[in-house]
């Protein structure tokens, strides 16, 4: 039932988020028809409850579709959005229509107004899930100052209202909004990372020097062997965070995920681009759209270096007292 | 292209056999010096092996038949993770219990299995595995030693070298050429099972640079070999080698080989008033590396039980693990010196000693990691 799901995502998103709406998206800021097409599949609501007129699908069953959001740089909050409208169906609040991202942090200040940096996807998003405190909001878009970030080819803006605005949502529940984005984003790197060594390993496998092809070569293939290491890592990282039932989010895992998901993309985009060569880095060439969101999302919602105390911090205070009960501990998976 | 190693949940019944593990290991570590724990699946200690094989737990994945514990490799997961986690000195039934008992079980006559798999579950004979020679390390399939056929059985000639426990075991699987010359490579080698008792046979000892003795040099000088001494079939031995290597490769040894040493280090942070926030970040660091590499090897040991032989993921995750195992010693070193001005423990500055002199061997053995490598690349679909 859940590879049904993946399948039929997989179809439509090679059928209209191939390399060139992606190029498009990042030149106009803008994409609509792929939008449509997403919002009229019907698959933003595939984690709200069938209650609520979900399909149902759990993060586990989820997890592969942020993959494919990764493995097709979907230029959309695609994945975010997702899980947005499963909390807030959780939670009672009618979803307002149109692509919901969320702010890693943001900044009330004494006047009221409000500032968010460093928002992915904003510049193509409808609405952002502001998390403050007791409430989050919702905040729209359209009523933002919206601030390029002026890094080539991202969708990342920068937000600010004078006020809180006319249509604000104020989201209740508790929930760790900084680890729901650092998942999110570790499962998409984890995508991308795919795609990216696919790739290189075709790559590899045509280009010949020297009278044979360059995966021939021994130095080339370790280089490989360690990519496809890091990559299944990542995933395999990814997975662990999507494994509580609902929309929960397990903050340690979902932390390691991102930390992972950073430590590998570093290496996993380096021996990309040099295995391709001058060809990786033309804009012509596919590989750049891969590896310029992974340099991105490295840093979204914090990087590894953000993480790693943090994650270290837990581990030194575990009542167990030693790493393989604490992580059995985290291993297991909170059902509902 | 290989498949992304699926995530694998451990089921009840093997985490079940938990708790027995962790207090049989509470009793039987008491008052164990923590730098001999970190010698852990190195560390030999036929009672201790002994008294494990009581509990049941040697052969543990051997039928009942046999008096193995005719558990799946779940069950051997849960007891290997919690056995190595805390440094017990695992390696006197170890390579028995791994390898050569299941490699008996699965190509074995029915006199071998009723032979040797009730005294290898009893934890009465050890094994060792006679792979390396001087002139053939890596490259296997060149290797000299040779059985030839007589009317009464097989006589052995050569040498085996790098033999970890050969001086203290009883028996050796040795890969041996029956037919054909070093040039025929794979084809003409087979597996014998070599009573080391017997005449002929001389081992030495080398020395290690910790100051630990497991590696052998054992010479074979017209040894007389029983007609049955093969296992399996006779010119087969480099397939059943393959699929012997996806045992050794896959298990959970290749993760935690550092980790008493990584928990003596958190023991000594908890004791600071402050700790170090660098050092905060390194321990979350490698905890990160962890988490998603002991779910790695869980799903290895999720196909071993649905009867597949994972031997590109093997290679895999062994070399994740090792560059893992190796990673704790170098950077805890780095760490453990960060503040000249601190006086740190000396138990765990020798623990930590003895693990960075030793790290070196954790992607030798099993396959070295340049050789791992390019089995992967071979996995990728390249070459």
């Amino acid at each position: 039932m859940d590879a049904l799901f993946a399948d039929s995502l997989g179809r439509l998103l090679g059928a209209h988020c191939n390399p060139a709406v992606v190029r498009e998206a990042e030149r106009t800021q803008r994409a609509d028809a792929l939008w449509a097409e997403i919002e009229a599949s019907g698959f933003l609501d595939a984690l709200v409850d069938e209650s609520a007129g979900g399909a149902g699908l759990g993060q586990r069953g989820a997890f592969d579709l942020w993959l494919l959001c990764g493995r097709h740089a979907v230029p959309l909050p695609l994945a975010p959005t997702m899980w947005l409208r499963a909390h807030l169906a959780q939670v009672g609040v009618a979803a307002p229509p149109g692509a919901l991202t969320l702010a890693p942090q943001a900044q009330v200040a004494a006047d009221g107004s409000i500032r968010c940096q460093g928002v992915p996807f904003a510049a193509v998003a409808d609405w952002v899930l502001v998390p403050l405190r007791p409430l989050a909001l919702l905040l729209p878009l359209a009523a933002a100052e919206r601030h390029r970030s002026g890094v080539h080819g991202s969708l990342q803006a920068h937000l600010a209202w004078a006020a809180r605005p006319a249509g604000t949502i104020e989201v209740p529940g508790e929930t760790a909004w900084l680890q729901a984005g650092a998942m999110l984003t570790a499962v998409s790197m984890a995508g991308a990372m795919e795609r990216v060594l696919e790739s290189t390993l075709g790559y590899a496998n045509d280009r010949a020097q020297f009278g044979k092809p360059i995966g021939r070569f021994q130095a080339v293939q370790q280089q490989l062997a360690v990519m496809a290491e890091e990559v299944f890592a990542a995933r395999m990282a990814g997975e662990l965070s999507c494994v509580d039932a609902g929309i929960l989010v397990h903050r340690l895992r979902a932390a390691v995920a991102k930390a992972r998901a950073g430590e590998a993309a570093q290496k996993v985009v380096a021996i990309a681009h040099a295995v391709h060569g001058a060809i990786g880095v033309t804009a012509d060439f596919d590989l750049q759209l891969f590896t310029r969101r992974l340099q991105e999302w490295r840093g979204d919602y914090g990087s590894a270096a953000f993480w790693h105390p943090r994650i270290g911090a837990e581990l030194l205070a575990a009542p167990q007292r030693a790493t393989l009960p604490f992580l059995l501990q985290q291993r297991a998976s909170a059902s509902s | 292209m290989i498949e992304a190693l699926p995530l694998s949940e451990m089921p009840a019944s093997a985490e079940a056999l938990r708790p027995a593990v962790r207090a049989f290991l509470d009793e039987a570590l008491r008052g164990r010096p923590m730098d001999r724990l970190a010698r852990s699946w190195m560390g030999f200690d036929a009672d201790f092996s002994r008294a494990m094989a009581r509990q049941g737990w040697v052969g543990l994945t051997l039928p009942t038949q046999y008096g193995g514990g005719g558990k799946d490799a779940f069950h051997r997961f849960v007891l290997a993770e919690e056995l190595l986690a805390r440094g017990a000195p695992v390696s006197a039934h170890w390579i028995a219990d791994r390898q050569s008992g299941p490699l008996i079980l699965k190509y074995g006559s029915d006199a071998q299995k009723d032979f040797f798999l009730p005294k290898i579950c009893a934890a009465d004979i050890f094994f060792c595995i006679g792979m390396s020679e001087p002139q053939s390390g890596s490259d296997l399939a060149g290797l000299r030693t040779r059985a030839t056929r007589r009317a009464d059985g097989w006589v052995l000639q050569g040498q085996k070298l790098w033999t970890t426990n050969a001086h203290k075991a009883h028996y050796m699987i040795a890969l041996v050429r029956t037919s054909g010359t070093p040039e025929d490579r794979h084809k003409g080698l087979s597996q014998v099972i070599v009573d080391l008792s017997l005449p002929g046979i001389s081992v030495r000892t080398i020395g290690d640079l910790s100051g630990d003795a497991h590696f052998n040099e054992v010479f074979f000088d017209e040894v007389q070999l029983a007609a049955d001494a093969v296992v399996g079939v006779e010119g087969e031995g480099w397939a059943q080698v393959a699929a012997e290597l996806a045992y050794e490769r896959s298990g959970p040894e290749r993760i935690y080989g550092s980790l008493v040493l990584f928990d003596a280090w958190l023991d000594h942070l908890r004791t600071l008033p402050v700790p170090p926030e660098a050092d905060l970040a390194l321990a979350g660091r490698l905890f990160a590396q962890l988490l998603p590499l002991r779910e790695m090897s869980l799903a290895l040991s999720a196909k071993l039980a649905r009867g597949d032989s994972p031997v590109i993921e093997a290679a895999l995750v062994k070399d994740l693990g090792t560059e893992f195992e190796q990673a704790i010693p170098n950077l805890l070193a780095d760490a453990l010196g960060a503040d000249p001005t601190l006086e740190r423990p000396q138990m765990l500055l020798r623990t930590l000693a003895y693990v960075l002199q030793i790290c070196p061997s954790f992607s030798l053995r099993g396959g070295t990691r340049e050789i791992l490598r390019g089995v992967i690349a071979r996995g990728l679909g390249l070459r």
